[in-house]
């Protein structure tokens, strides 16, 4: 959790002295989410996500410096620079890329999953997705085609409160995003989304029920940014206090504050963890500003598939 | 004439043996669509297949096009060879998002970590008396698309043969089966299998003038040059099998030694795919055009129910024979 926040802090200085450009969707305040839901995958297990996926991509495992090299658009890049930060992709950790079309993923994720069942894998992908995905048609067509397949899905739904700057209330007749799943007629709970162990408890109760062929099971997690939707945005939409009170909740202040009561660490081991991870960013971003860029000789490649002849 | 290695059969009957064949030949492959198991097929081309192969393989789906198109692309990134049938070229329209913000786009956005082995066919065109929500000839706008290799099968061969060639591409391929063809009957050997799915063909040689067509329009146009030949003009007939990747090299040897093109497109006529093939003309071959390029395409309406407006808005014989005139002055 620690290594997202600050590798999207560090995000935030570079995209203010242009280091890097595009739209960067950031994690910060959702962390525990992406942390507790890989704590119940497998290395054979996929992950669709969606365009604010640093968080997802590091809580993979996708090393720092390939995602710092694709922020800058460089070809050590985790997608060769074509992607950027809504387009993380890496395939060898069944990490099947940010997709920046509200619910496009989805459909994907169930693809995936279908595949795994006609071939007899036992495995579970998951398929995050925002509150703000409730609202296609994309997501009530792949609610029912998981369910009716009984498909080995594990549905995230990260509700932060805000599709973008339009409140949940404002856009969904139901709010409790759990209850409009279990019409779907697939096992949906909500869980405290910044409570990082309540999450891992949760995911791998339903990756079990997933892999063990139980169908797919949807995971509400209620979660808040902290930040704008994309770098900056003047926040017309929310509150000032009800941010505040958000922000008091920190999943990774929360963690600490568990574990320091617990005696498992202390605010020197801490800050020794920090510093480290401090490090580790800081040569990342040196590496990328030093990589090489894709040539432009390379520019309509990867659009088909190398040929034979 | 029929030999002892060739048979009597219909473009229905060929596609559905192609199907067949992929089906026993590669258990990756599957077919996914509306109402494809136990209706047989809204045109009837997978009828008998759920008995032969299982519900697994195939699939019927609820009316969920951009669900089932979108999990046929992840079923391809699992290691599976969807078949993705769509009933028409109009509803395609609600699976867009998935054809061109998934299916071309995964391989470059994810730097070449991933390519997507689907197959969609889907049935297009006008004709039937079907008005405006079931008639349209979209693939122009699919030809558009980076990524996608487009065809049109207009013979019982290409109906036989490019299925499987289509299956076996890294990328995903998009197959627009025009309506009006499904009943067109004929002989086909026997031993009919894979054709090529990168060039065009000529369907008909001569030398005044070159026909440019492809899918619904094929017949048109062939039946153009019949007429043109009684009147001392021989006309080339080109079918252009592969809408995307064009094969410019097949079009422009034709042209530049007929000197005249008419090209032949049921799509409208402004944006159509006759423009693009127009513009590769005027491009590569200027100097040794005689006459402007002509396009015969569709009126620029929604298609209309009535048989008399209908006829009216698509191309016909008459025009196509009227533009080759033109040409020839």
């Amino acid at each position: 959790m620690l290594l997202i926040r600050q590798f999207e802090e560090k995000c935030v200085e570079l995209y203010s002295a242009s280091e890097i450009r595009g739209f960067v969707h950031l994690y910060i305040g959702e962390e525990a989410v992406a942390v507790g839901v890989n704590q119940a995958l497998g290395p054979d297990d996929a992950i669709v996500s969606t365009y604010r996926e640093h968080g997802h991509a590091l809580a993979r495992g996708i090393p720092v410096e390939s995602v710092m090299a694709e922020m800058y658009g460089k070809a050590t890049g985790c997608s060769h620079g074509r992607g950027g930060s809504m387009h993380l992709f890496d395939v060898a950790r069944r990490f099947y890329g940010g997709n920046a079309i509200v619910g496009g993923g989805l459909p994907l994720a169930i693809g995936l999953a279908l595949a795994d069942r006609m071939r007899g894998q036992s495995r579970v992908t998951a398929c995050f997705f925002g509150d703000g995905a409730v609202a296609e048609g994309e997501f009530h067509e792949c609610m029912n085609l998981a369910a009716l397949w009984s498909l080995p899905v594990l549905f995230c739904c990260e509700n932060n409160l805000y599709a973008m700057g339009t409140a949940l209330a404002r856009a969904q007749a139901q709010t409790d995003l759990a209850v409009r799943a279990a019409t779907y007629g697939m096992p949906s709970w909500p869980v405290d989304g910044m409570d990082v162990v309540a999450i891992e408890q949760a995911a791998c109760r339903a990756a079990e029920a997933v892999r063990s062929g139980a169908g797919p099971h949807f995971l509400e997690l209620r979660t808040y940014r902290f930040r704008a939707h994309s770098m900056y945005d003047p926040e017309l939409y929310r509150d000032k206090a009800e941010v505040q009170e958000w922000k008091r909740r920190d999943p990774i202040e929360a963690l600490a504050g568990r574990m320091r009561a617990a005696g498992e660490i202390d605010d020197e081991e801490l800050a020794a963890i920090g510093s480290d991870l401090a490090g580790q960013i800081t040569r990342a971003v040196e590496a990328a500003a030093a990589a090489p860029l894709e040539p432009v000789e390379d520019l309509t490649r990867f659009v088909y598939s190398p040929r034979s002849s | 004439m029929t030999t002892p290695s060739a048979a009597k059969t219909t473009y229905r009957e060929a596609m559905r043996a192609a199907l067949r064949e992929a089906l026993q030949r590669d258990e990756r492959v599957f077919l996914m669509g509306e109402d494809v198991g136990r209706y047989g097929g809204c045109f009837a081309v997978s009828l008998g297949l759920l008995d032969e192969f299982g519900p697994e393989r195939i699939r019927d789906t609820p009316l969920s096009e951009s669900a089932f198109v979108g999990a046929g692309i992840g079923a391809a990134l699992g290691g599976m060879r969807p078949v993705v049938e769509i009933m028409t070229v109009n509803f395609s329209l609600l699976a867009l998002d998935q054809i061109l913000n998934n299916a071309a786009t995964l391989q470059h956005m994810s730097g070449g970590q991933i390519n997507v082995p689907l197959v969609i066919r889907m049935t297009t065109g006008a004709g039937r008396q079907l008005a405006a929500q079931h008639s349209h000839s979209l693939e122009g706008w699919y030809a558009h698309i980076p990524g996608l290799r487009i065809l049109a099968p207009a013979t019982l061969e290409d109906a036989r043969g490019m299925l499987w060639t289509a299956l076996e591409d890294p990328d995903p391929v998009l197959i627009f089966e025009h309506g009006s063809l499904y009943n067109l009957a004929g002989v086909l050997a026997e031993d009919a299998g894979a054709v090529d799915i990168d060039s065009a063909a000529i369907r008909r040689p001569g030398q005044d003038v070159t026909l440019i067509a492809y899918g619904g329009t094929l017949g048109k146009a062939m039946a153009a040059a019949e007429e043109l030949s009684g009147d001392g003009i021989e006309a080339e007939v080109i079918d252009l099998r592969t809408l995307r990747p064009l094969d410019d090299a097949t079009i422009l040897t034709s042209v530049t030694a007929s000197h005249r093109a008419v090209i032949v497109d049921e799509g409208w006529r402004s944006g159509s795919l006759a423009a693009e093939v127009s513009a590769r003309i005027m491009e590569q071959a200027f100097y040794d055009l005689d006459a402007p390029v002509e396009r015969v395409c569709s009126a620029e309406v929604p298609m209309p129910y009535p048989r008399h407006l209908e006829d009216a808005a698509l191309p016909q014989v008459p025009r196509i024979v009227a533009a080759a005139r033109r040409t020839v002055g």
